[in-house]
């Protein structure tokens, strides 16, 4: 029977230095209390996949100290400009990058839910972010005529990590039209949810609930974190903490300031 | 505000005009003046074109993932699809990523986003850039997060038409870009000096047309609340529409 981690902390100990980690876009449920509580325990050389692009997650991690390479189509904080700690850190060359296109990260995660070793795709010829990406090939596309086309590496994440609305005691966790989030989850060996809260019932039982549900079956942990994106948002529940946002974009454009920032809402338990 | 409008609402006006008469327009991140002339059309049109804002819940009507986007894309669905750039150059390449050496940046944007891609299988793709000057339209991009033409054997049923800036609008043919009107307020002379690549031009350059009172009217009074939800600065500071609060 599917037992309920007692705690973030508890939820996120596969979680170890050096793991491959996928999360998913800021729009889509980012568990960002998870992400607070693996700053706290220090972790270390994160290969970590943005799905397809990151806000303050990756800022955050990459602040921290907590990445050595990562593999996203972009990191910003959008309105609020460009996220600080990922420009620091990659105009002074402290992680590995690996620039990548939104629908290349999609179709590389794909490959790894078929269970095939490389997808297709369309597009990047003559860029250079197919230049600097020496494990994607182009081959001639073996069913055309003078065709070249993208073959891009299955990407099989150690974990993936996801915030949703609900889970069950089965195991069973409620992530609605965030597809993406399947999509992590067949892709990566083990899948961590955190919740809002937990569903009365079988998830599965209701055919509207049904469709939108990521079976336990691909879940090995779950735990509850209220309000557990903040200060991001959860789609169709609560929106972004704008404030806060506009806080840490001030805070987080000098080194110094990130420290504060850290001190005050990663290490200490938030007051929001 | 002596002309009676501001600087985003003319070029909304003119993004909108390109856009056309299209079945799907798609506006991606970062994007609140090419979302508010898509929102327009589709005002203007009655409900088409379809209008997809990537950020938003309301204006999206995706149900597969984020994937879906880019599936619809390869598949020729989306028709108009919106890049801007930290540089654009002459041949129509944009970067998105940085300046200097990639290994050795000296400014990092955030990253390429879906351009690698989009910017090859959507058939009309507008550029724009409201900074017009030779920091960000140069010569030639420092890295080239996709290209503005390809060779003849890469499957490319899409690429750029058009760029918009403060300044002007080009329009973007065979590998070039040629000047199409100079907005009011604007000369010729300051375009070619603050444009850091070649570009074509009538003798004589017509100046864009000033968005109409029923166009401003509708911008502000019907696109911009629907705004809010995505763009929430934008639509502060521009047409002074506050978000609804969050529920909590």
């Amino acid at each position: 029977m599917f037992q309920l981690a007692k705690s973030v902390d508890d939820a996120i100990a596969p979680i170890g230095d050096g793991c491959m980690l996928v999360v998913p876009r800021e729009v889509s449920g980012v568990p960002m209390e998870a992400t607070r509580a693996l700053v706290r325990r220090g972790i270390k050389q994160l290969h970590l996949v943005a799905l397809p692009t990151s806000s303050l997650q990756a800022d955050l991690l990459v602040g921290a100290g907590c990445v050595e390479t990562l593999e996203t189509s972009a990191v910003s904080l959008g309105e609020l400009g460009p996220a600080p700690r990922f420009s620091a850190a990659v105009t002074s060359g402290t992680i590995k990058l690996k620039d990548a296109t939104c629908p290349a990260l999609h179709a590389a995660l794909q490959a790894s839910e078929k269970g095939v070793p490389f997808m297709p795709l369309r597009g990047l010829l003559g860029s250079d972010v197919l230049r600097y990406r020496d494990d994607w090939k182009v081959i001639a596309n073996p069913f055309g005529d003078n065709d070249p086309i993208v073959l891009l590496p299955a990407i099989k994440p150690d974990v993936a990590l996801i915030h949703a609305l609900m889970a069950d005691g089965f195991g069973n966790v409620w992530i609605g039209r965030q597809r993406e989030l399947a999509t992590m989850a067949h892709a990566a060996d083990r899948t961590i949810a955190t919740v809002e809260k937990i569903h009365d019932g079988n998830l599965l039982d209701d055919p509207v609930l049904a469709a939108g549900t990521l079976p336990g079956f691909y879940i090995d942990a779950v735990a509850v974190a209220d309000r557990g994106a903040w200060p991001l948002g959860l789609p169709d529940h609560y929106g972004a903490d704008a404030d806060h946002l506009a806080l840490y974009a001030r805070m987080a454009a000098t080194e110094a300031g990130f420290e504060d920032y850290l001190k005050q809402y990663v290490y200490e338990k938030r007051a929001a | 505000m002596t002309l009676g409008y501001r600087d985003e609402e003319l070029l909304a006006d003119v993004i909108a005009r390109l856009i056309g008469s299209v079945r799907h327009v798609a506006v991606g991140n970062a994007s609140p003046i090419p979302a508010t002339a898509a929102l327009l059309a589709r005002e203007r049109g009655v409900g088409r074109p379809y209008v997809s804002l990537l950020q938003s819940r309301k204006h999206n009507f995706f149900t597969d993932g984020a994937r879906e986007l880019f599936d619809c894309a390869g598949q020729g669905r989306i028709d108009v699809f919106f890049l801007s750039g930290g540089q654009i150059d002459g041949h129509g390449n944009v970067n998105l990523v940085s300046t200097g050496e990639y290994q050795r940046p000296r400014v990092r944007f955030p990253g390429s986003f879906g351009s690698s891609y989009l910017y090859y299988v959507v058939p009309k793709v507008i550029l724009f850039r409201t900074e017009h000057s030779r920091r960000t339209l140069v010569p030639k991009v420092d890295f080239i997060s996709a290209p503005g033409a390809s060779e003849a054997n890469v499957y490319r049923p899409g690429g750029p038409i058009a760029l918009v800036t403060n300044r002007c609008l080009f329009s973007f043919a065979n590998g070039r870009f040629t000047l199409t009107s100079v907005h009011p307020g604007h000369t010729t002379e300051e375009v070619l000096d603050n444009t850091g690549f070649d570009f074509d031009r009538p003798d004589s350059v017509p100046e864009t047309p000033a968005p109409t009172s029923e166009t401003l009217r509708m911008m502000r009074e019907v696109v911009a609340p629907q705004l809010a939800e995505v763009y929430p600065q934008f639509a502060a500071q521009i047409f002074g529409v506050r978000q609804a609060a969050f529920a909590r």
